[in-house]
């Protein structure tokens, strides 16, 4: 399906085509492109036909139904729910039933929407391809060789493919933005704080926040007014007021001051996408917008900052996958101790064991101050820089990745490469800012690029009315890969 | 070990090489003078969160023990802990 998730919307209320409908056109995507593509790790088609039926009655007797009723949706499996399994794609959790919904779940089921099932992702969202999944890569629906990006891959090849409108996924260092270009999709991280995380299986505590996926900006703004807001059960989700951000994406964008940093243009950069990039920034110009020059100085140290919070903070946060209170746990343990090893070793991947060892690393004694707590300084430098740049632009613009998506298995060999691919979206997450990517064009080989707009924490509807504007003088979001035809 | 895994031999080896390398570039972050810079482990200025202190009806033994991988009644089963020169 193509159509978007206000089109399903509006469909669905003015009567001209069923909930019902929707629902089975997003599982005949799904039979048809999931042999392919291996975007989920699970589904239920039959709640979703009974869901989809009683909005369909709610509406034939004229009841009220909620500004999603009928909208079919996916999750990324980190995100719990009380239907289906909760597995974050790592064995570990491959059983495991969660007893709650998460609050994101809660607010999209409350509009009416019907979550159809929870999409892959690299185990515990740690990494960048979706190739670190105990249940096997996702690909790309644009090459089927080449990774989806991650650790949202599911969400964003299913959105991308047209499996669904929407979907949601979370962003640590990158991990909606990234996948979001390399699909050719929309994709949000909120600020921190402004979703709530209760039921969002921990990563990066300081880092994680939930966000949209959508084939428009529009739709990610309807989204993000329905799960942002506060939470107590999630004690740094923030209390204030949801715009609504959907009515402000039309005001008009004269006098509008975009940042564009050298820092963010230089080696590593793929010609392809500089150009895709900097020919956006001429779109912006034409629409009114003044591109104005900044400095982000401390743009080289980010990823190693980055690297090491998120993995000190992941290190704590898997320690609770102990082999007694959920999750695998090893068959024949030679003592107690080997019950927390042995399940942990056999539990966990690779990717997920080294970043449980550097964060283990960095927190202990005699390490802590050269590499944690360094880390925690470089971060407030780092927050420093978007500070000082927000008080000359109203966003920033640059690639979201330094390249379009790479062959799976390119790089799984080499951890550090694949870090250095998360160079300009990691900076966000470290200062807590919101983060948008969009679709500005392809590469020769016909692979999506994506133009990331950073903001200011808790200007989402300005960056959202930004990107918009880009949408409506461009049509690089309407584009579909092949296979979404059929 | 802290990290309480138990890699195969192999594994040191892979993982020895490639968690040098990446340390070895974490270690740039040396050339930076934080000498003045507090640490920022927190993105927002939110501290002291309070909520109304409330009884709220907890999951029970059923449901907090619905994943457990073994269980013994209403308690999760673990091998002993304390060997008999210990106990």
């Amino acid at each position: 399906m193509t159509a978007t998730l206000v089109e399903i919307r509006d469909a669905i209320r003015s009567r001209r085509t069923g909930a019902r409908e929707w629902v089975e056109q997003a599982i005949a995507a799904i039979e048809r492109l999931e042999p392919q593509l291996r975007a989920l790790v699970s589904y239920d088609a039959d709640r979703a036909r009974k869901l989809a039926r009683e909005v369909d009655e709610r509406i034939a007797r004229s009841q009220e139904v909620g500004p999603l009723a009928g909208a079919p949706l996916l999750v990324k499996d980190n995100i719990c729910t009380r239907f289906g399994p909760t597995t974050c794609a790592s064995k570990i959790l491959e059983n495991f039933q969660a007893p709650y919904d998460a609050h994101v779940v809660e607010r999209l089921e409350a509009a009416g929407a019907i979550i159809l099932g929870k999409t892959n992702l690299d185990e515990f969202a740690m990494g960048g391809s979706t190739e670190n999944s105990a249940m096997g890569p996702t690909r790309n629906p644009w090459a089927l060789d080449r990774v989806p990006g991650g650790s949202s891959g599911g969400s964003a090849a299913a959105v991308a493919a047209g499996m669904v409108p929407a979907a949601l996924g979370s962003d640590t260092g990158g991990s909606i933005r990234q996948p979001a270009s390399f699909c050719g999709i929309t994709g949000l991280k909120p600020t921190y704080g402004r979703v709530s995380r209760y039921g969002l299986v921990a990563y990066g505590s300081s880092l994680d926040q939930i966000g949209p996926f959508a084939r428009n900006v529009r739709d990610a703004a309807l989204l993000l007014e329905i799960i942002a807001g506060h939470d107590s059960r999630d004690s740094t989700s923030v209390n204030s007021p949801v715009p609504r951000y959907t009515a402000a994406l039309d005001t008009p964008l004269d006098g509008v001051r975009i940042g564009y940093a050298e820092e963010y243009f230089g080696e590593g950069l793929d010609p392809e996408v500089r150009q895709a990039v900097e020919a956006a920034l001429d779109v912006y110009r034409s629409a009114g917008a003044t591109v104005v020059p900044i400095h982000l100085p401390h743009t080289k140290y980010c990823i190693a900052c980055y690297y090491l919070v998120a993995t000190a903070e992941a290190s704590s946060n898997l320690a609770r996958y102990d082999g007694v209170h959920y999750g695998h746990r090893t068959a024949a343990p030679e003592d107690y101790i080997d019950v927390y090893c042995a399940s942990r070793q056999e539990g966990f991947g690779p990717e997920v064991r080294r970043r449980i060892m550097l964060g283990t690393y960095a927190l202990s004694s005699g390490y802590y101050d050269a590499y944690y707590l360094k880390a925690l300084k470089v971060r407030t430098l780092i927050k420093q820089d978007f500070e000082q740049a927000f008080g000359q632009v109203d966003v920033i613009a640059c690639p979201t990745a330094p390249t379009p998506p790479w062959v799976i298995g390119e790089k799984i060999n080499d951890p550090l490469a694949m870090y250095l691919m998360d160079v300009y979206t990691v900076s966000a997450n470290l200062a807590g800012i919101p983060g948008i990517s969009i679709p500005c064009g392809f590469s020769g080989a016909g692979l999506p690029i994506g133009l990331q707009l950073l903001g200011p924490h808790f200007a989402e509807e300005r960056l959202l009315r930004i990107a918009h504007e880009y949408q409506r003088h461009t049509d690089w979001h309407t584009r579909a890969p092949q296979i979404a035809a059929g | 070990m802290l990290s309480r895994l138990k890699p195969t031999e192999e594994e040191v080896r892979l993982f020895s090489e490639q968690l040098s390398t990446i340390l070895a570039y974490f270690d740039q972050l040396s050339e930076v003078d934080t000498t003045q810079v507090p640490p920022t482990a927190h993105a927002l200025p939110v501290s002291n969160v309070f909520r109304p202190d409330e009884p709220h009806v907890p999951f029970g033994p059923d449901q907090a023990l619905a994943n457990a991988p073994r269980r013994d009644g209403d308690f999760f089963a673990v091998p002993k802990v304390l060997d008999q020169e210990s106990a």
